[in-house]
């Protein structure tokens, strides 16, 4: 221990403050850097691909001619695709986390499924589209369909959900729990009557956030073949589909610019959609941040 | 009497609903773990008959530079060797990470020691929308800015490790930046109090104590960025230029294990060897990826924060 005490001098103090200012001279560049990067990237979008951003965009499906091209099977598929994935994903996320939360047993076996869970959460997606594609497509013989790509989707958002409703339940404080044991009620009907209402909002930002990377998600469709051509809606759980994401690749991987523009013109939908779905996220953490 | 103990040895049906809900609950748990080692049995197995049914060697396989499934050399041997596409994904994702995490740290000490109130109030959401935004858009932008832009400096296609790089650290820096504002955000507070009252300037405070006490957690955020970076499939592949050649210049055409496996895959016929090999690609990015989380679990308990 030295007990001496430095004293700095004046030289040393300002030699310090220039440093401060320095450093912080190079954090705020770092931040603008950032919103550099975010600023041209939406300029560019933007830019490029307003001029076929219409109505007719909207209502068309894909076209040989950039004019004429539109995402209207595109947008669909994605919505299928959805009404596949949110019941699926939202039915065993949930589940699992209220087991592992009130039920499970704070043992190895426990810890072990906790650590497969975030095992899965960090699994590339490509592996999850050749999951898909043995598994659904092939074994289940379901096709390259709506619901071989809906249930891949499941499986890919799912170690999201787990987590995020996990950490809504994990946040409900002891007290209601306390209250209602005693009134008398058994677990499930504190699960149903406290847990579930209270954890609620956490479980659908969480479930929203996840399902948008959903609908950004491309390579394990791309892999379990969602086709990039298609010129009808679909009105089965076992038709051919392409989600948005893929289409916007397709027109980007073409040679022509026009199409360049045409997949930027998606990619503003795409965006929009993602922005709205998050803000809705961002609106409900918010109102029910501070409630307890 | 009798009829008190008659009530108790009823099966109540909140007791059936009990072991409902539980049964349940139970279920899925189960169904999520058997995906977990349905995804390792499928992939591996798969991915081992390259070496078993096909008689691969593993060296071949992961020291060969031939990348040519389908063909055989001259002594009879597959040329399946995965050497260009497992050298080109570690390049673009270590690349990748050492461009990203310089600028991520910085912008998350600004966002939370320097100027909280703006970092929480405008910059977190904006950081959150780049999280959010598909890959495909990222490597759109790659496509028709960054390629073009190396076309025209160095020459080329402009397809390569370069652009690839450039396209992930754009794409992991967002990631990385909301890791390390989470953690920065949990060194306690009163760690800083300690050191301003002992007369440090904010950049001593934020260099002696606060960045010490974080490097645990940022260490997870930008091992988090890096496995990220290592299974994304579609921003790279678009930008990479999908040669199957040891990256010999940043500039030229290259491939990595999920640019591969996407454009492939598809192409392939199930149990022959040029679809095997893909699985074997693809175990080599499970285990990466089992890797990384094993690598920020280890972190997190070594430097738990006390």
């Amino acid at each position: 221990m030295k007990n001496k005490i430095i004293v700095p001098n004046e030289k040393q103090i300002s030699k310090r403050i220039l440093k401060n200012k320095f450093a912080k001279g190079i954090f705020f560049a770092a931040t603008l850097f950032g919103m550099v990067v975010l600023a041209t990237l939406i300029i560019r979008i933007l830019t490029q691909g307003i001029g076929y951003l219409n109505i007719d965009f909207l209502t068309n499906y894909a076209s040989r001619r950039p004019e004429d091209a539109g995402i209207k099977a595109a947008i669909m598929g994605t919505i299928w695709v959805m009404s596949i994935t949110i019941p699926v994903s939202l039915i065993l996320g949930v589940s699992t986390s209220i087991y592992l939360e009130e039920y499970a047993p704070k043992n190895k076996f426990t810890r072990f499924i906790e650590l497969n869970l975030a095992n899965l959460a960090g699994v590339p997606s490509v592996v999850f589209g050749l999951l898909g594609l043995t598994m659904f497509v092939r074994f289940f013989q379901m096709g390259r369909s709506i619901l071989a790509g809906g249930f891949t989707m499941a499986l890919l958002i799912l170690p999201v959900i787990v987590v995020a409703s996990k950490e809504a339940i994990r946040s409900i404080p002891q007290e209601q729990y306390e209250a209602a044991y005693a009134m008398g009620a058994t677990k499930w009907q504190i699960i149903r009557t406290v847990v579930i209402p209270a954890a609620t909002p956490g479980i659908l930002t969480g479930a929203i956030l996840s399902l948008s990377r959903g609908v950004g998600e491309t390579a394990s469709l791309l892999m379990i073949g969602a086709m990039t051509f298609i010129a009808y809606v679909p009105d089965s759980v076992l038709d051919g589909f392409t989600v948005l994401p893929i289409q916007i690749f397709n027109w980007a991987s073409r040679p022509q610019a026009e199409f360049q523009s045409v997949a930027a013109a998606g990619s503003i939908v795409l965006l929009l959609i993602l922005i709205i779905m998050n803000s809705l996220a961002i609106l409900i953490r918010n109102k029910y941040s501070k409630r307890y | 009497m009798e009829e008190t103990v008659q009530h108790f040895k009823k099966r109540s049906p909140k007791r059936k609903q009990e072991r409902f809900g539980k049964t349940i609950s139970l279920v899925a748990t189960i169904f999520i773990v058997s995906i977990v080692f349905s995804i390792l049995f499928f992939v591996a197995s798969r991915g081992l008959r390259t070496f078993t049914e096909h008689g691969v060697s593993a060296i071949d396989f992961f020291a060969g530079t031939a990348w040519r499934p389908g063909e055989v050399s001259d002594a009879g041997e597959p040329l399946v060797g995965a050497f260009p596409m497992i050298a080109g994904s570690f390049l673009v994702t270590i690349f990748s990470a050492l461009l990203a995490t310089p600028f991520a740290l910085g912008a998350a000490i600004f966002m939370t020691e320097i100027s909280p109130k703006t970092g929480k109030k405008y910059l977190q959401p904006v950081i959150e929308l780049l999280v959010g935004i598909p890959s495909v858009v990222y490597g759109f932008i790659g496509l028709t800015v960054i390629v073009p832009f190396i076309r025209q400096i160095f020459g080329g296609t402009g397809f390569g490790v370069l652009a690839a790089t450039l396209v992930l650290f754009v794409m992991i820096l967002p990631t990385t930046t909301s890791m390390a504002v989470d953690t920065l955000n949990a060194v306690p507070r009163y760690y800083r109090e300690a050191s301003f009252a002992m007369g440090a300037t904010r950049w001593q405070t934020i260099y002696k104590v606060v960045l010490r006490a974080a490097s645990p957690g940022l260490l997870t955020a930008v091992i988090f960025g890096m496995a990220r970076a290592f299974g994304e499939a579609l921003a790279v592949q678009m930008v990479i230029g999908n040669a199957a050649l040891v990256p010999d210049s940043l500039t030229t055409p290259a491939s990595t294990l999920t640019s591969i496996l996407t454009m492939n895959m598809g192409n392939t016929v199930l149990g022959t060897l040029e679809n095997d090999v893909l699985w074997s690609l693809a175990t080599i990015l499970l285990f990466m990826s089992l890797f990384f989380n094993i690598l920020t679990r280890w972190i997190g308990k070594k430097g738990a924060m006390k």
